[in-house]
């Protein structure tokens, strides 16, 4: 019995760790690929262990290219971006989750409605907003937005770790004579703590890697963010594939930090509401 | 005084979080109607002549969209029955493992974090037409599947392949995440009794772990599937719709409608068509993520 426990044990890692290859195996020929010089990224047969590793393309992408640039204004956009989502979204969560008023449930269908719908679905009305508060090719107008489409998910996930929270707490502090606000701050912002966490990872994240969003505003490369400066060193005719991988590997870091750390607050983010009980 | 304070407070709460989405979210729908119903130029000072419904109709007779809605519907298909396959596999084989569930669930779940941007050029790169690109290099070279390289991104019949096999690869950690934990949800003692009446692996999956799955097997499948209607980044990095428009899906043919021909109007026509399109798919989503949505009901 037990030796049979041990063959299946031992069937079950080696299968996932052949899926895991496969997983894997992309990211490590980004890396190889990243060390090796512009001769090298086609030879024949390809190694996945450069010849001749060289860290050229880092340098390259770092000094050359005004990376330091671009991290800087995604790290600029996603901080800001983050901090206002917190703010705001516990602030509507609370209201919510505490409190019954005129409008209540029209403002969280609103919450479901834009948190499942299509994100490129208004890009063009979104675009001539964007247009007519003079916005476009400037870095609020890339703020402003980012908030709006990942503000509707943290609500949500705010709203639901609240209702799950007995508010014995709330209503001591109130008959002592604490206003809805300071209820706010001293109470509820350190209970939810867990859950701003998640929302702050999650709508971070989305931010980082936002696309779409920046490449149609943006014109002038002073307002470019990561991923719009890594698709454009794609050329027209030939790209620098190594340069291409060594700053792609560049932009990965902070969410291998940040995933690495705080998996377990990613992970509840994602199942949110996907799994009930 | 205080009343009157306390009945305002929740608006003012409300409010500033309010104002975002009204501006950028509920004022745009409204005026993508707008700009739907006129031949809207961007540029400022041009008039936008009312055009009525006659954007809409030009969407009837036009080829292309439907050629990309075709290809939009085949390529859902086809990376949603991957994702959820693949990734209920893998919950399924992490789930029973005694060591390194952790370190499993993380190197499945990295493609998922990491940005579209990325992945979809590092896909390009990988199907490279040369002999050495990665791909041809293992099918020929490796397995011997193929005897000469393909050029997977410019031949119509494979140029959905690096954006398919993409799609896959990279939501299988998702699809995995949200098995696991509702495999984890299920009672351990539902097993034990069935184990004791002598139940064998597939019975005890056949009639108890699927039975328990099928809520999230539905959620999972909307998800991924409104996710893969929206799919954009990869086609405008690795084929940009090509060739002759094989790999063009409905949104990437909606932001090239405005923001490469400069046709704001039909777009937001298409936009519209597109939205309800997936509307249809987000009310089931609603469902499947359990009635319990209203605020008052858990």
């Amino acid at each position: 019995m037990k030796r049979k426990r041990i063959i299946k044990q031992s069937i079950l890692t080696l299968l996932l760790l052949l899926g895991a290859l496969e997983m894997i195996l992309p990211f490590l020929y980004m890396i190889s690929t990243a060390l090796k010089g512009p001769v090298f990224v086609f030879e024949f047969p390809p190694k996945l262990i450069p010849s001749a590793p060289t860290l050229q393309n880092f340098r390259t992408a770092l000094t050359k290219n005004n990376f330091g640039h671009y991290f800087l204004n995604s790290m600029i956009i996603s901080v800001i971006t983050v901090l206002l989502i917190l703010l705001l979204g516990s602030m509507m969560a609370f209201s919510l989750a505490r409190f019954k008023f005129r409008g209540r449930n029209f403002i969280y269908g609103l919450v479901i409605f834009f948190m499942t719908m299509p994100s490129m679905s208004l890009i063009v009305p979104q675009f001539v907003m964007a247009d007519r508060l003079k916005l476009v090719d400037t870095l609020s107008g890339l703020i402003f937005m980012d908030v709006a489409m990942n503000l509707p998910f943290s609500v949500f996930l705010l709203q639901g770790f609240l209702a799950d929270i007995p508010r014995e707490i709330e209503e001591a502090a109130k008959i002592d004579g604490a206003s809805n606000t300071t209820v706010f701050l001293q109470i509820i912002l350190p209970i939810c703590k867990p859950a701003l966490a998640t929302s702050a990872i999650i709508s971070f994240l989305g931010v980082w890697d936002e696309y779409v969003w920046a490449t149609t505003i943006t014109n002038s490369p002073k307002n470019w963010t990561i991923p719009v400066a890594i698709a454009s060193f794609q050329g027209v005719h030939t790209t620098n594939w190594g340069l291409v991988f060594a700053a792609s590997l560049i932009a990965i870091i902070p969410v291998l930090i940040l995933f690495i750390s705080l998996q377990k607050y990613i992970i509840k983010g994602m199942t949110a509401g996907a799994v009930k009980g | 005084m205080t009343k009157l304070k306390d009945k305002l407070f929740p608006y003012l709460f409300i409010l500033p979080g309010f104002l975002f989405l009204f501006i950028w979210l509920i004022l745009p729908m409204l005026s993508a109607l707008n700009i739907s119903l006129r031949n809207w130029n961007i540029m400022p000072n041009t008039p936008k002549p009312w055009a009525g419904l006659s954007n809409y109709s030009q969407i009837l007779g036009d080829s292309l969209f439907w050629l990309s809605l075709k290809n939009t519907f085949v390529y859902a298909l086809v990376t949603v029955i991957g994702q959820m396959i693949l990734g209920l596999l893998v919950a399924l084989m992490i789930d029973n493992l005694v060591f390194g569930k952790v370190f499993f669930r993380a190197l499945y779940y990295l493609p998922v974090v990491t940005s579209w941007v990325v992945v979809s050029l590092l896909f390009k790169f990988l199907f490279n037409s040369s002999p050495s690109g990665f791909i041809n290099y293992l099918l020929c070279n490796v397995f011997h599947i193929i005897d000469k390289p393909v050029s997977w991104l410019t031949e119509a019949n494979t140029a959905f392949a690096a954006i398919d096999t993409l799609g896959i690869w990279k939501g299988i950690g998702f699809a995995m995440i949200i098995f696991l934990a509702a495999l984890q949800s299920i009672s351990q003692d539902l097993y034990e009794s069935a184990e004791i009446d002598g139940a064998g692996t597939i019975a005890l999956f056949r009639y108890i772990t699927f039975p328990a799955l099928i809520p999230t097997i539905a959620t999972v499948s909307v998800m991924l599937l409104i996710g893969a209607f929206q799919t954009y980044v990869p086609v405008a990095m690795i084929t940009k719709g090509g060739p002759l428009h094989r790999t063009e899906m409905v949104v990437s043919y909606i932001y090239n409608n405005a923001f490469t021909n400069l046709n704001f109007g039909y777009s937001s026509a298409l936009s519209y068509v597109f939205a309800l399109i997936v509307f249809g798919l987000s009310r089931l989503q609603l469902r499947a993520f359990g009635g319990q949505k209203g605020l008052d009901e858990k």
